[in-house]
């Protein structure tokens, strides 16, 4: 096996592996928050990438401008998700959690059918298609794109989770819900917050991974359920053991899909979400708790 | 007005009547849709019944979610058409072994499975519904591929071979009584009211006697069994089977079905099963946009009516009841 094959599967895998960081990261937000898996949330990384199209082509918006409002439209999306669907909930046990968030992510992808089609939509790359050659690999533009966006990404949440009152607020959320609310914060507020991130960041994913992948109103499931790999790889946490969560998630799914069998692909990642569920269910880096078991 | 407490075995004559009751009914069913289309689609209705009652045991009794059982179908129905394709075997042997086989492995996973709870059940039970879909797509030289395998015999009994519409029906329909039978003895059984008490507080059950983690296991094998033999008899009656049955969205349909029907009830899970078939017979113009429905009869279900229509229905109807009768007291 040459050197130069296995360096280009590593390099393809670890753009994928950001994108998975990137939703893997808004699992964990809303998780830490509220206590929800919420399984809508691969639907708004679909709808970063669709909202984008119809910003260019049907609002005639230049590519800087569509690329914000799609963010916007999607995180739009997830507000009302929350109050509409999530808030009202009488009972919200986790099964009938599960169900509504599945309930939801279908309701959105059958809208999103409605509107875009059951056609695969190509999305223009941010800054060309020549190739850059790095070793005896090559890799896009786009791919650069990705690695810069997710490392800002994770900057901005970094800062925001630990040097701003609100970010701190929603990690007080996270420790204890009940004495976040005793002190005076709006757990409620937080909820919402939670949400309006994840969806951001999942539009922000779904945005610069389209160029690469093409985008259908059905790329949600997927995406989403490799996302909720690495956080659980990650232990569910919201910072970097959830982004080399994701990275290595990537990498053996590209290395695995190209050495072995492309078949196989998506069974590697769901092979790897049991074992790390069966035996560290606190994720690979966790200290051992099992509140999760 | 408090009623009078109904006795044991009144309760179990009532119960009783009321299946001879449905029985009754499901056998006369044909006489009135004689040699029709519809007789396929209550064909269906059958084994989805079936499988809805599969997923209520673990997920309404025991409160073990599960959104892999497309899979444990799918098993059942390949091991079936391969035995009997590939070995030639015969359909009648096929069937138990095919169940033996998925039951024993459902055994096997199962402990590790149902260690976890909640969101991480959900997602390891998808994780093995998909990896059990990609298996059937892959492994093309036993299942076909993505193309399918075609050529499964039909069941035979005797001279008789369930190669129509209406024979299948009493074979499949024959098939999900008993199964109902079993499983609602099984439910007021002492079984049953373990996995109620492990449904309720895991914890407290433990502290009073039950093995709920065995319990839970045995319970999630059972409903692996009952969904293989489902796949057997969709593989028999069909005589084709391909991947695109046994995926992710089918795993959701079904637990559409029980939450619909309402969990924790046999004849819920007959009413779920039933409306969801036969909706898609009436969006048959609406093409694939009966998901939008899916989602939103999910949504809807567990936002407004969490007990399913078998008590939100009657809870309805007697606040209508008593709204009619306030209004005629002003």
């Amino acid at each position: 096996m040459q050197f130069d094959q296995i360096l280009q599967y590593t390099l393809s895998g670890l753009s994928t592996g950001a994108i998975y960081a990137l939703i893997g990261i808004g699992f964990s937000i809303i998780y830490n928050a509220t206590g929800i898996i919420n399984f809508a949330q691969g639907e708004f990384v679909m709808l970063g990438g669709l909202f984008t199209l119809s910003c260019l082509e049907f609002l005639k918006l230049p590519l800087w401008a569509a690329i914000p409002c799609a963010i916007a439209a999607s995180t739009l999306v997830g507000m009302l998700f929350e109050r509409l669907a999530i808030r009202p909930l009488r009972q919200p046990t986790p099964i009938n959690l599960v169900i509504i968030t599945i309930g939801g992510s279908i309701l959105i992808r059958g809208l999103a059918m409605l509107v875009w089609g059951k056609d695969t939509h190509a999305v223009p790359s941010f800054s060309g298609d020549t190739p850059i050659a790095i070793g005896g690999a090559t890799i896009l533009p786009q791919h650069l794109w990705i690695f810069a966006i997710t490392l800002i990404i994770i900057a901005v949440n970094k800062v925001y989770f630990y040097h701003t009152i609100s970010g701190k607020a929603m990690r007080a959320c996270s420790y204890n819900r009940r004495a976040a609310g005793l002190v005076g914060i709006d757990v409620r507020r937080m909820v919402m917050f939670s949400f309006i991130i994840s969806s951001a960041m999942g539009a922000v994913a779904g945005i610069i991974i389209a160029p690469l992948t093409m985008t259908a109103y059905d790329v949600g499931v997927m995406l989403g359920l490799k996302g909720f790999c690495a956080a659980i790889i990650g232990g569910m946490s919201s910072g970097l053991s959830t982004v080399i969560g994701g990275l290595l998630l990537g990498v053996l799914e590209s290395l695995g899909a190209g050495l072995i069998s492309s078949g196989y692909k998506d069974a590697i990642a769901f092979i790897i979400l049991l074992l790390i569920l069966f035996f560290r269910p606190q994720g690979l880096f966790g200290k051992a708790d099992s509140e999760r078991v | 007005m408090a009623k009078p407490i109904r006795s044991g075995s009144d309760l179990m004559k009532r119960n009783l009547l009321l299946f001879a009751g449905f029985s009754l009914l499901v056998m006369l069913a044909p006489q009135f849709f004689r040699g029709g289309y519809l007789m396929n689609v209550l064909v269906f209705v059958g084994i989805n019944t079936m499988l809805a009652i599969a997923l209520n045991l673990l997920l309404g009794y025991a409160g073990q979610i599960s959104l892999g059982h497309a899979g444990f179908f799918g098993l059942g129905a390949y091991l079936s058409g391969i035995m009997t394709t590939t070995f030639s075997m015969n359909p009648w042997e096929a069937m138990p072994v095919a169940a033996l086989v998925v039951g024993c492995l459902a055994y096997l996973i199962g402990f590790p499975v149902l260690k976890l709870k909640g969101h991480y059940l959900a997602m390891a039970t998808l994780g093995l519904g998909i990896i059990f879909f990609i298996i059937f797509n892959e492994t093309y030289e036993w299942t076909g591929g993505p193309s399918g395998l075609s050529g499964i015999p039909n069941l035979q009994l005797g001279s008789i071979v369930f190669d129509t519409d209406v024979k299948n029906y009493y074979l499949i329909w024959g098939v999900t009584l008993a199964v109902m039978l079993f499983s609602m003895n099984l439910a007021q059984s002492r079984v049953g009211r373990a996995l109620r008490a492990v449904h309720d507080s895991e914890i407290a059950a433990q502290v009073l006697g039950v093995n709920a983690r065995h319990l839970k296991v045995q319970i999630f094998a059972l409903s692996a069994i009952i969904c293989s033999l489902a796949g057997s008899l969709y593989a028999h009656t069909m005589t084709f089977i391909s991947p695109t049955t046994f995926g992710f969205n089918f795993s959701i349909e079904l637990l559409t079905m029980v939450v619909i029907g309402g969990l924790g009830s046999i004849y819920g899970s007959f009413l779920g099963a039933a409306l969801l078939t036969l909706l898609p017979e009436f969006l048959r113009g609406a093409n694939d946009y009966d998901i939008i429905v899916y989602g939103g009869l999910l949504v809807i279900m567990v936002m407004y009516m969490p007990g399913g229509l078998v008590r939100g229905i009657p809870a309805l109807f007697r606040k209508i009841v008593k709204r009619e009768a306030e209004s005629g007291n002003a």
